[in-house]
């Protein structure tokens, strides 16, 4: 009849157990960030009194996995960016040109002249002055092509050539611009990663989202403007030979050449080769100094082979102009004094201190391979944070005793078994949120409310039903069975149907919406759980030791 | 003596005024559908692009003030909102400022952002911005998108799973009374001109995962009841139906409803909007479920002689073993 097997009774309730002691850190949640924190440091191989005082702060049997505070409770900043990919392939066409020159130069009796022709910049056309030699130029540029590794497994060659009349179209494949994607993304992924782990933030999130995006969650930073200065820029570094200083933007440099804009004097534009001496990739450290009269500059140094190339041009050329040249901008055009043999030296330019910290920085995280685009920026002040959850709390406690007291009022002491079986789902949303990880934000405690609100539903329509089963069942014992026999459809059914739409909000939405769904999620699951079980298992136990003749629901 | 919400044993004919309550609810989704044509959403920068700030100034907010030093900067369209809380300290005054998106600009500017806050410091050098948002066109393009699809999707996957569990006129009932709560929900955003964003989605979702919550409540009974008294007709069965459940329909709406109650005074301004959108769809949904979707399982009429196959509804799970 009417109980439950004891096998059953402890599963059910070593559930509730476990559950709350995943939940329990978060009751303590400075104490175990400390912790956690000091821990993490620990694990690096630091040592230190202080540390081990904080890491004592929480005993290390129990759980000290934290639910995680959203942007939107924590403060920080949130940027979505996109990898401006076309510039890769631009660059690598760009590249790609003078192999095509050369080759076709090697048959000029068939193809004749080679000339380039203006196009956008993710192809490259070539004209050719022997129309009869198109089919040959064209089988010369297929024989350019080299494979792609792709996944499929297909045979595919990086590029794809077209030929009308006499102009040649080279344009990347699709296999090509899809291993460059994700070359691309993956690279750039990891000098975002280096840079913000420079400035030394805690717990950045850093993400890949579809195909050319990146997200960048960091806490506790004031404004997203200190990120997007972090991340804005490419920081290209080359050292160019410079030819020439001229005043008009429009000069035209010649082959080979470049133009490029001065930093800090304005209308001045420097005429330099286009292939660079070293680069910055080739750099192996790049910090803080200062120069003679005392003013920031970022002191480097080259790795070796770049260190004896970079000797060799400045023996060469005592005497000549180098540039600087960062982001397409020259920061500095000195002149070479004397042969540097050892890779090192310093760059100034009209720095101040912060400047020359974070162009080192960029020096030492590498340049990134494409530009990025700020698709979204937001930024949410730690008060504004702190002041949502303190609102939150607050709610979350009188919605609580409400709903509390209703309870009672309405059901007696089946309401005080439904109380305490909602105090217990809210301990296991916290213990299941921490389990996984999740994060809560502002839309997340509002689910939780709301979760507070609709998981004592299930304990309703038990009650009601035990209700209407007592007008008609044999005793008090029989009408709570079958008040939970013909409840349980209804409960499945309903609950199953809000749960199919938190899983759509999860997968569809982004940021503070999947946080509400989450919470949602697991508040369905938590509130069938305490209501079929919990709830049931505190009538049973109770109606065993009682034995009542007549209840009242 | 228990609280009752419900009387016991109501027999309260809900259908005989049928007429009056669908022709109300269909008057209502026409102004819901004009008032959208006509003034539309208020869009938060999620779906239309832009920049949000949250200013925070000891002096209270001067709205005409804060309009003459952003005009100077020449951005277009800048509307400025105060914002009232309990919860703000005394000489607290917040403002939202929002900045359109500027013309044929992908990406977002910081420059502009820092721009308007040098501004609004000349009114206050204290002044402190606790948060400032800003979402490209494209980005709030694809979310708009998004969103659509995301309530799309939630709506088939609802009536399909009814279809499945049910017949397929309750797939229909259910579904056209959430489709109801979304119209009105979405319609009472327009006429009161509320912001209207990413997180009002979620409540939107919600309002459909609520209300067909309640509706299936409703119609697990009605198929218990159609089980069981074989010759009652259909009316009577969804009468009796109703009834039986409404005690639990107003209970639970109750406590939910305190709940929101809760949050929406003391929750802050920041989700006081979305908090709204779930007050509204409760009222809502409890009131389609019952008026609504029964109205219309009313009109296409049951099948019922699917009891052969399926004697025992309520044993469709098994027994919980006790």
């Amino acid at each position: 009849m009417l109980n439950i097997s004891f096998p059953k009774l402890l599963m059910i309730w070593l559930t509730v157990i476990v559950g709350l002691t995943f939940a329990m850190p978060n009751a303590f949640y400075g104490r175990v960030e400390t912790h956690n924190d000091a821990m993490a440091l620990i694990e690096t191989g630091q040592t230190s009194a202080a540390l081990e005082a904080d890491a004592a702060q929480w005993p290390d049997f129990l759980p000290s996995s934290l639910v995680n505070l959203g942007l939107d409770l924590r403060g920080g900043a949130h940027l979505l960016v996109e990898v401006q990919v076309e510039d890769v392939y631009a660059s690598f066409l760009e590249g790609f040109w003078p192999s095509v020159r050369d080759a076709l130069a090697a048959e000029r009796d068939t193809v004749g002249f080679v000339t380039r022709e203006d196009s956008i910049p993710t192809e490259l056309r070539v004209r050719i002055s022997e129309p009869v030699g198109a089919d040959r130029a064209f089988q010369i540029v297929r024989g350019l092509a080299s494979p792609v590794a792709s996944f499929t497994g297909a045979a595919a060659t990086n590029i794809d050539v077209g030929i009308n009349g006499p102009i040649l179209t080279i344009t990347l494949s699709e296999a090509e611009m899809a291993a460059m994607n994700e070359r691309t993304i993956l690279q750039t992924l990891e000098i975002i990663r280096r840079r913000i782990d420079e400035v030394g933030t805690r717990e950045p999130t850093i993400q890949r989202q579809g195909s050319d995006r990146i997200l960048v969650q960091v806490p506790g930073v004031g404004s997203a403007n200190e990120i997007i200065e972090l991340l804005g820029t490419t920081a290209q570094l080359t050292f160019n030979p410079v030819l020439g200083r001229t005043g008009e933007a429009d000069a035209s440099p010649g082959t080979g050449n470049i133009l490029v804009p001065s930093l800090d004097e304005p209308n001045v534009f420097y005429i330099l080769e286009r292939r660079p001496v070293v680069t910055g990739e080739d750099l192996e450290n790049a910090q803080l100094d200062f120069d003679q009269n005392g003013r920031p500059a970022v002191a480097f140094r080259f790795n070796t082979s770049a260190a004896r190339e970079f000797g060799d041009y400045t023996l060469e050329n005592i005497g000549s102009p180098f540039a600087i040249v960062l982001d397409d901008q020259v920061i500095s055009a000195p002149t070479i004094q004397s042969h540097i043999p050892g890779g090192s030296g310093i760059i100034t330019g009209n720095f101040t201190v912060e400047e020359a910290t974070n162009l080192a920085v960029l020096l030492r995280a590498g340049a990134l391979p494409a530009e990025l685009t700020f698709l979204e920026e937001r930024t949410i002040g730690p008060e504004l944070g702190a002041d949502s959850i303190a609102a939150g709390q607050i709610a979350c406690i009188v919605a609580g005793i409400a709903i509390l007291v209703y309870m009672v009022l309405s059901y007696g002491l089946f309401g005080v078994f439904a109380n305490i079986a909602l105090i217990i789902n809210v301990g296991l949303i916290f213990g299941l949120l921490s389990i996984v990880g999740a994060t809560l934000t502002l839309p997340g405690i509002a689910g939780i409310v709301l979760t507070i609100g609709m998981a004592v539903d299930a304990n309703v329509i038990v009650f009601e039903r035990i209700r209407e089963e007592l007008k008609t069942a044999k005793g008090p014992a029989r009408a709570i069975e079958l008040g939970y026999e013909k409840a349980l459809s209804s409960i499945i059914d309903a609950n199953i149907t809000t749960f199919i739409t938190a899983v759509i909000l999860f997968t569809m939405g982004s940021g503070p919406v999947s946080g509400f769904a989450v919470t949602l999620g697991f508040g369905i699951m938590t509130s069938v759980f305490t209501a079929i079980f919990v709830t049931r298992s505190l009538i049973v136990i109770w109606f065993s030791r009682a034995r009542p003749k007549t209840i009242e629901v | 003596m228990r609280l009752r919400l419900v009387r016991e044993n109501t027999s309260i004919d809900f259908f005989s005024r049928a007429r009056i309550w669908l022709g109300l609810s269909m008057v209502a989704m026409v102004i819901a559908f004009v008032s959208f044509l006509i003034q539309g959403l208020n869009y938060g920068i999620d779906f239309q692009g832009g920049t949000s700030i949250r200013t925070d100034s000891a002096i209270p907010v001067d709205v005409a003030e804060y309009r003459t030093v952003l005009e100077a900067l020449e951005l277009g369209d800048v509307s400025i909102a105060t914002v009232d809380d309990p919860l703000f300290d005394e000489d607290q005054y917040v403002a939202l400022v929002r900045v359109q998106a500027q013309e044929g600009d992908e990406r977002i500017a910081s420059e502009t952002i820092e721009s308007i806050q040098t501004a609004l410091r000349t009114i206050d050098p204290g002044m402190t911005f606790p948060s400032v948002e800003s979402v490209g066109p494209k980005v709030s393009g694809e979310l708009i998108q998004t969103a659509i699809i995301a309530v799309g999707l939630a709506v088939i996957a609802i009536l399909l799973y009814i279809w499945m569990r049910f017949e397929w006129q309750f797939a229909v009932g259910a579904v056209l009374a959430l489709s109801h709560d979304v119209i009105l929900t979405i319609g009472i955003f327009s006429e009161l001109q509320i912001k209207f964003d990413l997180a009002i989605i979620a409540a939107l979702l919600t309002i459909v995962g609520y209300s067909i919550n309640d509706t299936v409540i409703v119609f697990d009974r009605v198929r218990e009841n159609l089980r069981k008294y074989k010759k009652k007709d259909l009316k009577e069965v969804l009468n009796l139906s109703i009834n039986e459940t409404l005690s639990r329909t107003l209970m639970t709406s109750v406590t939910t409803m305190l709940a929101l109650l809760a949050l929406f005074i003391l929750g802050g301004d920041v989700i006081r909007g979305f908090v709204f959108a779930m007050m509204w769809g409760v009222l809502i949904g409890t009131y389609s479920s019952i008026f609504v979707a029964s109205t219309i399982l009313l009109v296409l009429g049951v099948k019922r002689d699917w009891s052969k196959k399926d004697p025992s509804a309520g044993t469709k799970y098994g027994h919980i073993e006790t």
